[in-house]
């Protein structure tokens, strides 16, 4: 076969490929590309300029290589091979010269990102902040309002347009707390506590999930996140205090023994300073046994 | 051209050097390691409650006293003296055995007192370091047993001084990580 | 737990359908071999010519079959892992338990990376490194027979779950704590999990020093460090970063296992234990890991490219320094793993920058490699089109990662299935296109017959068409918010359809693999046609093709003397033929002894990783006497060395001539 026709159908097959593909996420949602809160916006314009940047070191190799690759094969007649032709040594300042300057770029870029996207940084927001503290358990997440006094097991609801401040540790192996529409992954590690600050921009309800693995339930650690306006979320908070199940710290040493699947459920007040007693069990010096 | 024979040397020795730069990355890591975890206690004792430096002090003197002795014994293993070289190995596997005895002596009362490497995350980096550096010098007494018990049969051969070489190197790497241990555990643990 | 046994009991027997199943067609497969062996009266054969070799070559080949028969495994826990993926959505479970699938994908981490990749590019490197530096063997053949051997040994250990307990590690590759400590994995998965990784990588360390020595000192006379090819280079390397990092994997899985046997505290989540310092130790190793596994396919790369471009090399040095950078780089940035644990914007940041510069020599290799093609009159052989596929695959993978180096973006994209579809690119992209263009550019040299082009050609295509196939979705996937490791997942996600499609892609690259079986099959079978008479099948450029295919044991009868790069090239436009013999004749030459001492002593460490599995004290104590035994009886041994006298030697190169 002719090296043209090779092209041709191998472009074919590979563009053939990826409408498929593309014809496949038709009705799915494509969470990092589709943000729903200040955070995954940010991060998601990251994720597109650098793919660009990266794209004007990348296409000049990839057309190279295939011209190159047509060009000089063996069978070409009009070949002018020379054995010992050398290109001038002076490309390798072109040849080091354009991934540096990509990726200065790229640095520079990452530099303020990562400061601009700290994700333990407070947010700036007319709105008072709220602090949610979360437990990752086996397997299944606690979710701590410690303002509202109240609780929640896989589900959590907030106010849209306001600051939420997530501070999260674990009882359990260490986990990954990850809402992709509303922005990126922090860690929850026994005896510490990691801080995670976020906002949605819109009402709805976002997928969150457990993205470190940690035993048997890991699939099952999904939880939604509701986000709504201010009144509807003190209404919610209410009729949360208003039912009758307490997180006692009875009742959260049965939680926190391994369980898969957990639905959603509700607590209408938290022992107080729990989420610090759970830190603690791991940091104090009091012989005690670990499970 | 005889030419592999004579590298041999130049190859085995510059290869147990390698060996030597690897081993040292471990004990880096145990360092590290110790670094980390020296102030986790975790309720339990810190190393200035448990650690004795005359004692320390005492189990260095002997290693330095062995160290020197294998760098002697080197000296005679190259003027070919075959009994002195075996005197003076015995004498630093006498010094290696009491340093280890010492140091079992410690992990043993250690342990009785209930302050065993399960006790906290401190006592578990300080038996590991310790006691890898323990086993070295263990490994290395064995080593001297049947160098000498080869040295005996077969006199100092080319490839004997090539061996005691290798041997000694790593004795002296040995005293060399304990100034470390020396210094970093009981030193800084103690004052 | 009794004395005699340990916590091995009946129970531990297999019960269960994989494990009976593993157990069996292990069994089978011994039996075939056995069968085999006895019918054609071979056992004798194998056990001069080949488990008591300490040939190179014949280690490298014994390292290649191993890598293979791994890959099958391997192979066969990624179609597990996917048939899992695309039942179990919504209702359905799949076939699979979460424990049992979350094994699998922890075995094929492993195995993936330790005895397949590894495998592949110990073998490629003992087979050609002493070859391309004008040597007759390594520094120390016998401990290169026993470097295979424990790697044998650990690739036997990480399978005999099957047999023995049932249960692997269910924690993932690198077993993280605390979810790899006693408290949240009691049973022996982690525990075999340790001892394999621990044997095979003492096999790997030992490996290291050995090519270090052999690179540095037995070079053929006037091959100065920037006269040597350019796979010798990146080998020598990728070798002393296992010298630098392997030892911390040894501490660091040593440290996990003495929390598991003796109770301490390095990583437990109480008692002043820190699971951090496990991720960042593991690290250490493992991101280095990944350039150890590439940067010897870079090497193969530039061979490949000058060799079938029939152009010497453009920028030699350049690409030293790039592999030199990307080596030193590589040990600076073992961060960026875990961005998302909350170390400060600064520590991120640093971590992020300095992987992205990682970027600028890998950057630069790829400039020069096309550089190298300008002008060139190439050739299409199997070789080029891996290169080709890897330049296609890499760039892709390439700036997935440079993306994920931003800490901002990682957020988004740790763990999730678009990390996996990164680290796949590189590790199959990268370092296995580049394992398959080192096989069928040196099958020749090696085997000392040709392999089908046509039937390797089409593999490839079946390869490169099932790799976009199988991992383009996982990319999409990811930005869907899938997260890795998942045994099930909801239907409303509308993640099955692009978990099928992944699927077909790896059938299509199954066929891919059948191909290249077929391929060798079929090259066997006609290798009368297809002989490399010549030694110098493609008008090679460095010394490996002076040597006659397959070569003599001893490599060379004479030592060439080498005066530039691409020492054999040169050699052939000397029109002045006058050949070397002429020169000085021949001479004696001192050749390893054969030696069964390496299967023994890594005999002994397999009991002793099993008894340690299984708490078994008597018989690790046992082990580690025979250990003991086996060392200082080797150590002692002064007759090495056998002697092949010039006159032998003079009669075997004359008889090649004649034969040609």
């Amino acid at each position: 076969m002719k090296p043209k026709y090779k092209f041709v159908i191998l472009t074919i097959l590979f563009s053939l490929i990826a409408f498929f593909l593309l014809w496949l996420t038709k009705n799915s949602n494509i969470a990092v590309l589709n943000p729903k809160g200040l955070i995954a916006a940010s991060e998601r314009r990251v994720i597109v300029t650098s793919l660009l940047l990266m794209l004007l070191a990348v296409v000049p190799a990839l057309t190279m290589l295939f011209l190159f690759a047509y060009r000089f094969r063996a069978s070409n007649p009009k070949n002018n091979y020379n054995p010992n032709y050398s290109l001038d040594s002076r490309m390798q300042i072109l040849w080091w010269g354009l991934p540096i300057a990509v990726i200065l770029v790229l640095a520079v870029l990452t530099f303020k990102s990562v400061h601009q996207l700290d994700p333990f940084k407070a947010l700036n927001s007319p709105n008072r902040p709220l602090t949610i503290q979360v437990v990752a358990l086996n397997w299944k997440w606690l979710f701590i309002y410690p303002e509202q006094n109240i609780a929640t097991v896989n589900f959590i609801q907030i106010p849209q347009k306001t600051p939420i401040h997530f501070e999260l540790t674990a009882d359990a192996p260490m986990n990954l707390f990850w809402v992709p529409q509303l922005g990126g992954q922090m860690s929850a590690m026994q005896g510490m506590s990691t801080q995670l600050n976020l906002m949605a921009n819109e009402a709805g309800e976002y997928n969150g999930s457990a993205s470190e693995i940690n035993g048997k339930g890991l699939a099952g650690m999904r939880f939604v996140v509701k986000a709504a306006s201010q009144e509807d979320f003190n209404s919610w908070a209410q009729s949360v205090k208003n039912s009758s199940k307490p997180l006692s710290l009875e009742t959260y040493s049965k939680l926190a023994e391994p369980s898969e699947n957990n639905p959603k459920a509700l607590y209408s007040s938290v022992e107080s300073d729990l989420f610090k007693s759970v830190m603690m069990k791991y940091m104090s010096g009091e012989p005690e046994k670990s499970e | 051209m005889p030419e592999i024979h004579h590298d041999t040397t130049e190859k085995v020795s510059f290869g147990f050097w390698v060996y030597l730069m690897t081993d040292l990355i471990m004990f880096a890591v145990l360092f590290a390691a110790f670094a980390v975890l020296r102030g986790n206690t975790f309720g339990g004792p810190s190393g200035a409650q448990l650690f004795s430096l005359p004692f320390a002090l005492t189990e260095t003197l002997i290693l330095l006293t062995s160290s020197f002795t294998c760098g002697l014994a080197m000296v005679f293993a190259h003027r070919n003296d075959k009994n002195k070289v075996t005197a003076l190995f015995t004498i630093t596997s006498l010094l290696g055995t009491a340093f280890l005895a010492m140091e079992f002596t410690e992990f043993h009362r250690l342990i009785l007192e209930g302050n065993g490497p399960q006790r906290s995350a401190f006592l578990s980096s300080f038996f590991t370091l310790v006691g890898t550096h323990g086993l070295h010098i263990a490994v290395g007494l064995l080593w001297i047993i049947v160098l000498i018990v080869k040295i005996w049969k077969t006199n100092l051969t080319s490839a004997n001084i090539r061996r005691l070489t290798c041997l000694s190197l790593f004795w002296h790497f040995l005293d060399l990580v304990w100034i470390f241990i020396f210094t970093i555990v009981y030193l800084m643990g103690t004052i | 737990m009794s004395i005699f046994f340990g916590n091995l009991s009946l129970s531990a027997l297999p019960h269960e359908w994989f494990t009976i199943g593993g157990t069996v067609s292990m069994i089978l497969m011994g039996l075939g071999v056995a069968a085999f062996l006895t019918y054609t009266k071979r056992w004798k054969w194998l056990w001069t010519e080949w488990l008591t070799a300490c040939d190179p070559k014949k280690i490298g080949i014994m390292y290649i079959l191993v890598a293979s028969v791994m890959l099958f495994r391997g192979a066969l826990d990624a179609a597990m892992i996917w048939l899992q993926q695309s039942l179990s959505v919504g209702a359905s479970h799949g076939y699979l338990d979460a424990g049992h699938f979350q094994q699998i994908f922890t075995a094929h981490g492993d195995i993936m990376v330790f005895f397949v990749t590894m495998g592949f590019l110990f073998g490629l490197i003992n087979l050609i490194v002493p070859l391309q530096i004008g040597a007759r063997d390594l520094a120390f053949p016998f401990l290169n027979s026993l470097g295979f051997w424990l790697y044998l040994a650990g690739a036997i250990l990480i399978n005999l779950f099957f047999v023995f307990g049932g249960e692997f590690a269910a924690t993932g590759w690198l077993s993280l704590p605390p979810l790899s400590e006693l408290a949240y994995s009691p049973g022996v998965g982690v525990d075999y999990w340790v001892w394999s990784l621990q044997v095979s990588g003492i096999g790997t360390l030992i490996g290291g020093i050995n090519f270090i020595v052999t690179i540095l000192k037995m070079r053929a006379p006037g091959m100065t460090l920037l006269k040597m090819p350019m796979f010798t280079w990146t080998s020598l390397i990728s070798m002393i970063l296992v010298v630098c990092v392997f030892p911390i994997l040894t501490v660091t899985i040593t440290l996990l296992w003495l929390d598991r046997y003796f109770g301490m505290h390095f990583f437990t989540s109480s008692f002043g234990g820190n699971p951090m310092m496990y991720v960042n130790l593991i690290w250490m190793w493992g991101h280095p890991e990944v350039y150890i596994l590439i940067l010897p396919a870079f090497g193969i790369y530039s061979e490949v490219v000058a060799t079938f471009s029939q152009k010497k090399l453009f920028g030699y040095v350049s690409m030293v320094i790039a592999a030199l950078l990307v080596a030193g780089l590589a040990v600076l940035v073992w961060l960026h793993h875990f961005f998302t644990m909350g170390a400060g914007a600064d520590v991120n940041a640093f971590f992020g920058i300095t992987t992205m510069f990682i970027a600028i020599p890998t950057g630069v290799q790829i400039y020069n490699w096309l550089s190298t093609m300008y002008r060139g009159k190439i050739t299409f052989s199997q070789p080029m089109h891996w290169f080709l596929g890897y330049v296609a695959t890499f760039t892709f993978g390439g700036m997935a990662g440079v993306l994920m180096a931003s800490p901002a973006a990682d957020y988004q994209l740790h763990n999730s299935l678009f990390l996996v579809a990164h680290f796949h690119t590189m590790v199959i992209g990268g370092a296995l296109f580049g394992i398959f263009a080192g096989i069928t550019y040196w099958f020749p040299k090696v085997t000392g017959f040709k392999l089908n082009e046509r039937l390797g050609k089409l593999a490839f295509w079946f390869w490169i068409v099932g790799f976009f196939v199988s991992f383009v979705p996982l990319y999409i996937l990811g930005f869907m918010g899938a997260t890795r490791r998942l045994d099930h997942y909801d239907a409303s996600l509308g993640w099955q359809p692009l978990f099928i499609t992944a699927g077909v892609g790896l059938v299509i690259i199954s066929f891919g693999v059948a191909l290249q079986v077929w391929q060798i099959v079929m090259s066997f079978i006609s290798r009368k046609q297809n002989l490399d008479i010549t030694g110098d099948p493609w008008n090679g450029r460095t010394l490996e093709w002076s040597t006659p295919s397959p070569p003599p044991a001893y490599n060379f009868a004479i030592i060439p003397t080498v005066t530039d790069r691409d020492a054999f090239w040169e050699m052939k436009q000397r029109i002045n033929t006058d050949t070397e013999t002429d020169k000085h004749g021949y001479t004696d030459i001192h050749m390893p002894k054969n030696t069964g001492m390496g299967i023994y002593l890594a005999g002994f460490v397999f009991i002793f990783g099993f008894a340690m599995v299984w708490h078994i004290v008597w018989l690790a104590i046992v082990s580690l006497i025979g250990c003991v035994v086996c060392i200082i009886i080797r150590s002692l041994d002064d007759e090495v060395e056998y002697t092949l006298p010039a006159a032998e030697v003079e009669k075997m190169e004359k008889l090649k001539t004649g034969y040609l």
